[in-house]
């Protein structure tokens, strides 16, 4: 199996300089995730899932250990690439899909799904097309495909998001509760195209509020121990 | 941390658009700058943040050659400049300025001239690089308004006549007129309502990812820097004290002052 | 033997009016403007019997050139005879014995207030403009010291921006007199008042111009044989007054620059404003036979 992302001795604590603290979040953890793998983070609420998935995006920087990603232009080691490199990995490689869809005022519900594929180099047609495509996917109806996202329900904004983020096969995907909020329908077109990616290999590790809604996917588990009182740890990562 | 990442293995094979390297600037006992370097990819939007007094405005005028540093290079990855555009005299800077750099500032009254026309602010950008064609002048100007989002039929309307975000759409279509290199952005929504703010920043934002303009932003209003920036630069008393992706900087800040920042902000 | 056994008895001495220091430097300032086309060189404007505004520039460049095998031709928009023009020349012909003239083809120097003579100057005549005003760039930007950078900076947005905005106020640019030119490619003037119909004339021309500032103290030149272009778009073409097709109500010429003879009915009339051109036309229509001389503009239009 094709390695994607190799984590090795991954630690990471908030150093709290006006609080003269230091927040543990996590602490040598270790483990591989291959090609068409999809890794549940599991553990009690506040344990830092969300954190790790944060980690291993380089939002929040580790203060040891190694992040090896196998990118298709070679080995890095995300937990000291440069800011550039990062950068155009999560254009071109890594997917973060969250919860919530940063909406821009008065950009249409169908260019904002279709960006990443702009911005990937496809021309302007093809990105629309596709980005009907998966808004038509997750449920939202085709009159609102021009308006503003800004407006919409969170559902609906939910969905726009998610149509957004798997509009390109990435070669890792992290999902930070992807399913909250969403309809049973958006939720079938959620998991149906997340078990296309797998397919083609994309490799996922995620956290579910309901792991059910998933099942069918996980391969394997990552369970999360407490290692700082949770209030803590939601308090620094807002 | 960054010293680490400097050394770090690169990916990405970009050369920087923009690179500053060690510059320093002491105006009589104040030291405005202090061994400050930056680096700007190409398309992407540079935030700097920082309280008045932390050196960012020093840093965007000699970005915009305005100002020469005691030390220090600054090197544009662009055909037929001297590695050092420190070099360049006056006349050469005013050359580049007009024809690769935008700027947009906070005090409209530095970059239009207030009792002549819309359009002719524009004009002006294409008339000293060169154009002499009236009917093209017209036209290349209303591209650049309607660019920035100004109503086509005020744009024969001096910018005194205009509300402060009318104002900074035409130092925007001004700046952009040339399609520019970089686009330096000084507080460019400061002191504009909040609504106005928004409207102004929504066309940076659709600009930027239309044509992929390099921007530099610099700003002391966290929000406008978060709204706008890929990557964040945070300066305190001439010197940068964190640099990061934007996302990592607002969300796992590092330096006691940053944090102090984001944290007041937040 | 003493030195004043060798030289001959003290008098006072003042040919051409200015002291030998005063005529020396302008003389470097004349050089150095012909050596820089267009571009303004201050010199410490002297004294001369006339009041500062009334052509004292113009006057002490002239007073610094004539000697006395000169013919000096003084005119005041275009006219000899006015009471200015007449007291200039006969001061310079009293101070220098030099020879005074109307006639433009005898002149070797021809001090000028706002026009240029209509019959071709050529190499060995030099014309003198009287010039109120030096600066190009005033009407654009009021601190003149940041002016003269603009030049030495060929700075001219702000001045193509005022032909700009003229055009969208206007639907055309404004300019009457002292239309700004642009001379060897690299500093624009103005050309003093002359009107747009002369401006023409300076382009590759034979002769020599002088154009010198005596309250504003500023001195430059365009050397024969200068590219002198007016500003103008590519695409709105320099328009002359539209003189082309009056005829001087005494001389009966037609296609030459005419002064406007406002007439008692509310009408106007017109006279040729190169008065002694009128002069020589209103001679060969009553069998005389002067000399006229090539002009610039043939059938009214600049040949």
């Amino acid at each position: 199996m094709t390695t994607i992302l190799d984590v090795q001795g991954l630690t990471k604590t908030f150093e709290m300089h006006h609080l003269g603290q230091s927040l543990p979040a996590f602490e040598d953890l270790s483990f591989t995730l291959h090609a068409g793998e999809f890794l549940l983070l599991s553990g009690p609420n506040g344990v830092g899932k969300s954190t790790l998935l944060r980690t291993l995006y380089r939002s929040y920087l580790p203060v040891a250990g190694h992040l090896w990603f196998h990118s298709r232009e070679g080995v890095i080691d995300m937990a000291n690439a440069a800011d550039i490199d990062v950068a155009h990995l999560r254009r071109t490689e890594i997917g973060f899909v969250t919860q919530f869809l940063n909406a821009r005022p008065r950009v249409a519900a169908e260019e904002i799904v279709a960006e990443p594929m702009r911005l990937a180099g496809y021309g302007r047609e093809e990105a629309l097309e596709q980005a009907r495509h998966w808004l038509a996917a997750f449920g939202v109806k085709p009159d609102l495909w021009r308006a503003y996202p800004t407006t919409f329900s969170g559902g609906e904004q939910q969905k726009v998001n998610l149509a957004r983020a798997l509009i390109l096969p990435q070669r890792m995907l992290l999902l930070d509760e992807p399913t909250a909020s969403l309809d049973k329908g958006a939720r079938a077109a959620l998991v149906a195209r997340l078990a296309e990616l797998k397919a083609q290999g994309v490799a996922m590790i995620g956290v579910f509020h309901h792991p059910g809604d998933v099942a069918a996917l996980i391969d394997r588990e990552i369970p999360l121990k407490p290692k700082t009182p949770i209030e803590e740890i939601a308090d620094v990562a807002l | 941390m960054s010293a680490l990442m400097k050394e770090a293995p690169r990916l990405v094979r970009t050369q920087p658009l923009m690179e500053l390297s060690g510059l320093s600037k002491t105006y009589g006992n104040v030291r405005a700058l202090d061994d400050v370097s930056a680096r700007v990819y190409p398309g992407e939007v540079l935030g700097i943040v920082g309280e008045s007094g932390s050196g960012k405005s020093t840093l965007l005028r000699m970005m915009n050659l305005e100002e020469s540093p005691d030390t220090g290079r600054y090197r544009l990855d662009l055909p037929e400049l001297p590695e050092d555009l420190f070099t360049l005299d006056r006349f050469e800077r005013r050359m580049l300025r007009a024809r690769r750099i935008g700027i947009v500032y906070q005090n409209p009254h530095l970059g239009l001239l207030m009792k002549h026309s819309s359009s002719g602010n524009v004009a002006e950008r294409l008339l000293v690089a060169g154009e002499r064609r009236f009917a093209v002048l017209r036209e290349k100007a209303q591209v650049a308004l309607e660019a920035s989002e100004f109503p086509i039929p005020r744009m024969d309307a001096p910018p005194i006549e205009l509300s402060g975000g009318m104002q900074q759409r035409v130092q925007l279509a001004k700046a952009i007129a040339l399609e520019p290199a970089v686009l330096l952005l000084d507080e460019p929504t400061t002191g504009l309502d909040v609504s106005v703010q928004a409207l102004v920043l929504d066309t940076l934002k659709r600009l930027q990812q239309e044509r992929r303009i390099t921007m530099v932003l610099v700003s002391h209003d966290l929000g406008v820097i978060r709204t706008m920036a890929d990557r964040v630069m945070v300066m305190r008393h001439g010197r940068v004290v964190e640099e990061g992706l934007a996302d990592q900087v607002f969300q796992d800040p590092q330096h006691a002052y940053t944090q102090q920042l984001v944290h007041a902000k937040l | 033997m003493s030195l004043s056994d060798l030289t001959g008895r003290w008098k006072a001495f003042s040919y051409g009016f200015l002291d030998a220091s005063a005529k020396r430097e302008l003389r470097r300032k004349m050089i150095k403007a012909v050596a820089v086309p267009g571009c303004q060189m201050p010199y410490a404007s002297r004294e001369v019997p006339i009041a500062r505004g009334w052509g004292t520039g113009g006057l002490q460049v002239t007073l610094t050139l004539v000697k006395p095998s000169s013919t000096v031709k003084v005119i005041d928009q275009g006219a000899d005879d006015s009471v200015n023009a007449a007291s200039i020349r006969r001061f310079l012909s009293r101070v220098s014995g030099a020879a005074e003239t109307w006639d433009t083809l005898d002149a070797t120097l021809i001090q000028s207030r706002h026009r240029i003579p209509e019959e071709k100057l050529t190499r060995d005549q030099i014309l003198i403009l009287q010039v109120p005003n030096p600066e190009p760039l005033r009407g654009v930007e009021p601190n003149m010291s940041t002016a003269r950078q603009m030049h030495a900076d060929a700075d001219y947005g702000r001045m193509w921006l005022q032909l700009y905005e003229q055009m969208v106020r206007s639907g055309r640019v404004m300019l009457g007199a002292s239309y700004p030119a642009m001379v060897n490619g690299r500093h624009v003037m103005t050309p003093s008042p002359i009107p747009r119909w002369d401006v023409k004339k300076l382009h590759m021309a034979e002769h020599l111009t002088i154009l010198s500032a005596g309250r504003e103290k500023r001195i430059f030149a365009v050397p024969p044989y200068t590219r002198v272009e007016p500003l103008v778009f590519d695409d709105v073409p320099y328009k002359v007054e539209d003189h082309a097709h009056l005829t001087c109500a005494r001389s009966g010429v037609t296609g030459y620059f005419m002064n406007e003879i406002p007439q008692e009915d509310g009408s106007a009339g017109y006279e040729v404003s190169d008065s002694h051109f009128g002069i020589k036309a209103i001679d060969a229509r009553d069998g005389g036979t002067p000399t006229v001389g090539q002009t610039w503009y043939r059938n009214g239009e600049l040949a």
